[in-house]
């Protein structure tokens, strides 16, 4: 099991030798342009964006109160209302506008505090060795294996319901085992290369060591892992919603889908109110993997998409 | 055509297919093996040499193919072959011994059953007769046969290595192509390997492409060498030639960072500067920047190849040097 | 065997991890919830004085003896399956609850998880030994984007489409409520069609991630030495692909099955619930509602316990098909 994950670990390395050589200098320019040349990425980036503008200024698309149960109930989409209106008289357009801002700041929180932790344990267990590495490791597999959604269930239960703040901590506790996993192991491949004995033999303090040597090489990783965590947070936020137990009284996807289901939406015609919430988290969410997995195909070139040789009668593969 | 001739390499030239362009990690290499010969490729990091060697062996992969020239083997231009014809030919004619056994076995296989894959693929042999060949060629390495039915990670880096030269010599074929297979181990083992290697090689009549960074490594072992440089090989000839009158600076700063046990004590030089980025080079010659000898025309002048004394050189100064006529 | 008894003893731990947390997160909770269960629990009929006990030891109501002992009797009580009565199905003791809704979720979650890994697997194989072929740049957006999709709405636009929609298959329960458990064909067959939406929206989020990884896997092992080492002696095609790259790509997918394993219970707690399926996360969420705290904790611990199970029976399996671990450890 650790022979197969560091084996991939190593690969990494692999082709950074030939890849140097032809790619000249400018790291940090090259994983712009490759971010840009990525079409995952940018279609995620451009998703991400409308979301994040969303957010931060939801009045400028919908300038009502979301909240206000003013309109008649059940009504089907028409120029007046987009999407239609709930079954308490409210405008679902404008709950889907002003409800991403809840999702999005649980998942940039959840996702950043995750990974800040992860990066804590993952690499320290990784450079430390011997038994801080056996013992992080261990806290590490404990969380991981546990499933986390009925775990979170159960606590959010005895806690009648959580409120934002609630959710993030819950959702950072049982999401950063993950990532924390896969940075110890790219920690350890690392940890032979060369360049970190030299700076070793310097003098240089660990910490140092981990900080400005290790860590900007790992970059490409903790972004993706930032994004896998933040993929989680919104996913795992949703479905505590949906079952109601994520504070039904704010405004989110969430809740949004949470008061669907208990008014019978799909079944009473009020489809756009079901389904719409839904298709947001889904957008989200796929922004969110579509950005990890470009990460992904930056952080391992062999990854990255092939171009079939056309010249020269191509026979061989 | 010379009928003891194996191998005749012309024009080869290889690219990698980046995002900014294709970069010519080998440029127009020509070379020639006769049957039973040791050619060594010296070359530092990033020379190209492996490069090279995967191209004549035909086992380039994205974003690496040929882009001109041609590998003649045994008769046939091997670039030109259907993928079919070259798996025909594969193993029986020509095998690979790469640098790392770790990462050149099956980790999940058998070393027995790695071998009878080998077999099966090329033969009709049954599966006793597989097994005696396996035993065959273990005990030809000096490798206890008990080990084929070990796993690769089981046995010790230098028993790896000869297993993986056992397995190259399954079928005898002519040519065996060697990438650096001794730099994963101690000093030690390398030296017994390579006596293993040209004593097999004497028995069983083999030529063999060898190629290295280090050139200690192959001076009493390789007939022929040729020291590739930024993509180029920039003089070849025989061992004892080059060793003891070096024509190329490139090659005489190779020998002057290697001291002699035996010699008078002298200073290591070694050569300043690092090998050019090959994906901006200048119109001249690439070794240029960091030759001792260089004048202006060499910043200039691409110097082809040219026959001198029995060897092939690429420097303007050469002819010069040696008081040549022009030719 | 090393690397059997550390997994093993991972094991163990998990399993003590949660059972401690089962025991304490009740007496950390403010407000004291569970005396508020306890006398709600008293209002719906008699509890005889062993199940008393067993939910005060559960729900930290006892103060009489130390915490010592009581965890240790919790322990115990747990070791024989006594976790007490159940408010939702009181007077029914839990541990007859939940194992009669195990086998739905054994059957549902267990087998559809299996057919995405396997499914999952072999695609990624496919799609990225062709690499650059219509399948490889067809599908790793597609599954990149699907496993974005939260479960829960997958299943809802399954029943939207398949079931308001439609109206092709059932969307709610396990079977036909009309009909009486039995092996016959009527039976057999609503316990089917009723299982169809759910398996094909556990399935459909869940290989997306598989189908990725084992791409990815594959993606690397194919640019490693022994590829090329397999390619250099001749080996036929398909040979390589399965033999020398799938089984070695398959290795940390496998890993991945059992990390992943709990994220996908997870989601299938959700598929549960939308469906009205009787499982165990269906149970659990109606637990919650209830605020059935005894049946609540219990669940958890069962779904915990079902996937440490798995994982540990995949550590074995990898034992098998990786010989390196059976050195290491």
């Amino acid at each position: 099991m650790v022979a197969g994950e560091a084996a991939l670990g190593e690969a990494v390395g692999a082709d950074l030798e030939v890849a140097g050589r032809l790619r000249g200098r400018g790291a940090r320019r090259g994983m712009a342009r490759m971010l840009l040349g990525n079409g995952k990425a940018v279609v995620g980036a451009c998703l991400l964006g409308v979301f994040c503008v969303l957010a931060i200024i939801p009045g400028v698309i919908a300038p009502d109160n979301p909240n206000a149960e003013v309109f008649k109930p059940a009504l089907p989409p028409s120029l007046a209302h987009l999407l239609g209106t709930t079954a308490y008289g409210q405008d679902v357009f404008s709950q889907l506008i002003w409800g991403a801002r809840a999702s999005l700041i649980v998942a940039f929180a959840a996702g950043a505090a995750a990974t800040a932790i992860s990066v804590v344990i993952g690499v320290s267990a990784a450079y430390l060795g011997g038994l801080w590495d056996g013992a992080l490791s261990l806290v590490t597999d404990v969380l991981l294996v546990v499933p986390a959604f009925p775990l979170i269930v159960v606590i959010a239960a005895y806690t009648n319901g959580a409120n934002l703040l609630m959710l993030i901590v819950v959702l950072v506790v049982t999401g950063w085992s993950f990532s924390a996993r896969q940075l110890r192991s790219q920690m350890l491949s690392l940890k032979r290369r060369e360049f970190l004995e030299a700076a070793k033999s310097r003098g240089e303090r660990r910490s140092y060591i981990v900080i400005f040597e290790a860590l900007p090489t790992m970059t490409s990783l903790v972004i993706a892992c930032f994004l896998s965590s933040a993929l989680y947070a919104v996913l795992a936020a949703a479905g505590l919603q949906f079952v109601g137990l994520g504070d039904p009284s704010s405004l989110s996807w969430g809740t949004m889908l949470y008061w669907a289901q208990n008014s019978s939406a799909l079944n009473t015609g009020m489809v756009l109110w079901a389904v719409m919430p839904g298709v947001c988290v889904a957008m989200l969410g796929a922004s969110f993997a579509l950005l990890n997995y470009a990460f992904d195909e930056i952080g391992n070139p062999a990854l990255r998409p092939v171009r079939i040789a056309r010249a020269r009668g191509r026979r061989r593969g | 055509m010379d009928d003891r001739r194996v191998l005749t390499v012309s024009g080869l030239s290889v690219d990698y297919l980046t995002g900014s362009g294709p970069v010519r990690a080998v440029d127009s290499v020509d070379l020639e093996l006769e049957a039973g010969e040791f050619l060594g490729i010296v070359g530092e990091s990033g020379s190209g040499k492996s490069t090279l060697l995967y191209a004549i062996a035909q086992l380039l992969t994205p974003p690496a193919e040929i882009a001109a020239g041609s590998v003649e083997f045994l008769g046939r231009d091997l670039v030109q072959l259907t993928r079919a014809q070259l798996r025909h030919s594969r193993w029986r004619d020509f095998s690979v011994v790469m640098q790392s056994a770790m990462n050149a076995l099956n980790p999940v296989m058998t070393l027995e059953a790695q071998m009878r894959d080998t077999c099966e693929a090329h033969t009709e042999m049954r599966s006793e007769e597989i097994h005696a060949r396996s035993v065959e060629v273990m005990r030809l390495v000096g490798v206890d046969p008990i080990h084929l039915r070990s796993y690769p990670h089981q046995l010790s880096g230098g028993m790896r290595q000869r297993a993986m030269i056992a397995m190259a010599l399954l079928f005898t074929p002519q040519l065996v192509i060697m990438d650096e297979p001794t730099s994963s181990l101690d000093v030690v083992a390398q030296r017994s390997l390579m006596i293993q290697v040209k004593r097999l090689q004497e028995r069983l009549g083999f030529a063999v492409i060898f190629v290295t960074h280090d050139m200690s490594l192959v001076g009493g072992i390789a007939d022929r060498l040729a020291v590739m440089y930024a993509g180029k090989l920039v003089e070849v000839g025989p061992t004892r030639d080059l060793f003891s009158r070096p024509l190329h600076p490139y090659t005489r700063g190779l020998l002057e960072a290697f001291p002699s046990i035996q010699a008078v004590r002298q200073r290591l030089i070694g050569i300043p500067g690092s090998p050019p980025d090959l994906a901006r080079l200048g119109a001249g010659c690439r070794f240029a920047t960091r030759c001792t000898d260089a004048i202006e025309v060499c910043a200039a002048t691409d110097p082809p190849a040219e026959n001198i004394d029995g060897r092939t050189v690429r420097c303007l100064r050469v002819k010069g040097w040696l008081g040549h006529a022009e030719q | 065997m090393k690397y059997i008894v550390r997994r093993l003893g991972l094991f163990l731990i998990t399993l003590l991890a949660a059972l401690t947390f089962n025991f304490f997160l009740p007496r950390l909770m403010p407000g004291n919830p569970a005396i508020d269960m306890l006398s709600r629990l008293e209002s719906k009929g008699h509890l005889g004085p062993q199940a008393l006990h067993t939910i005060e030891i559960a729900l930290g109501l006892n103060k009489h003896t130390s915490l010592l002992h009581q965890y240790v009797q919790y322990l115990g009580n747990a070791a024989t399956g006594n976790f007490g009565i159940s408010y939702t199905f009181f007077p029914a003791p839990v541990s007859k609850e939940i194992l009669e809704a195990l086998p739905w979720t054994l059957g549902l979650v267990g087998m559809t998880t299996v057919i995405a890994f396997l499914l999952g697997t072999f695609i990624g194989l496919i799609s990225a030994w062709f690499r650059g072929g219509r399948l490889d740049s067809a599908l790793p957006p597609l599954f990149v984007i699907l496993s974005g999709f939260p479960y829960f709405w997958f299943a809802l636009l399954c029943i939207l489409l398949f079931g308001v929609t439609l109206n092709w298959l059932p969307v709610s329960g396990g079977y036909n409520t009309s009909l009486l458990p039995d092996w016959d064909w009527t039976f057999v067959g609503s316990v089917l069609s009723h299982s169809v939406l759910p398996a094909l929206t556990i399935v459909l989020t869940s290989i997306g991630g598989w189908t990725l990884t084992m791409r990815n896997n594959t993606v690397t092992v194919v640019a490693e030495d022994y590829v090329r080492m397999a390619r250099a002696k001749g080996i036929p095609e398909w040979k390589i692909m399965w033999h020398y790259a799938g089984r070695n790509a398959m290795l940390p997918n496998l890993t991945g099955f059992g990390i992943q394993l709990g994220f996908v219970v997870s989601g299938a707690v959700l598929v549960e619930y939308v469906f009205n399926y009787p499982g165990l996360g269906w149970m659990l969420l109606d637990a919650v509602s209830n605020q059935d705290y005894p049946l609540m904790q219990a669940l958890f611990l069962m779904i915990t316990v079902a996937v440490l199970v798995a994982v540990f029976a995949i550590d074995l399996l990898t034992a098998v098909l990786d010989p390196r671990t059976r050195d290491s450890g």
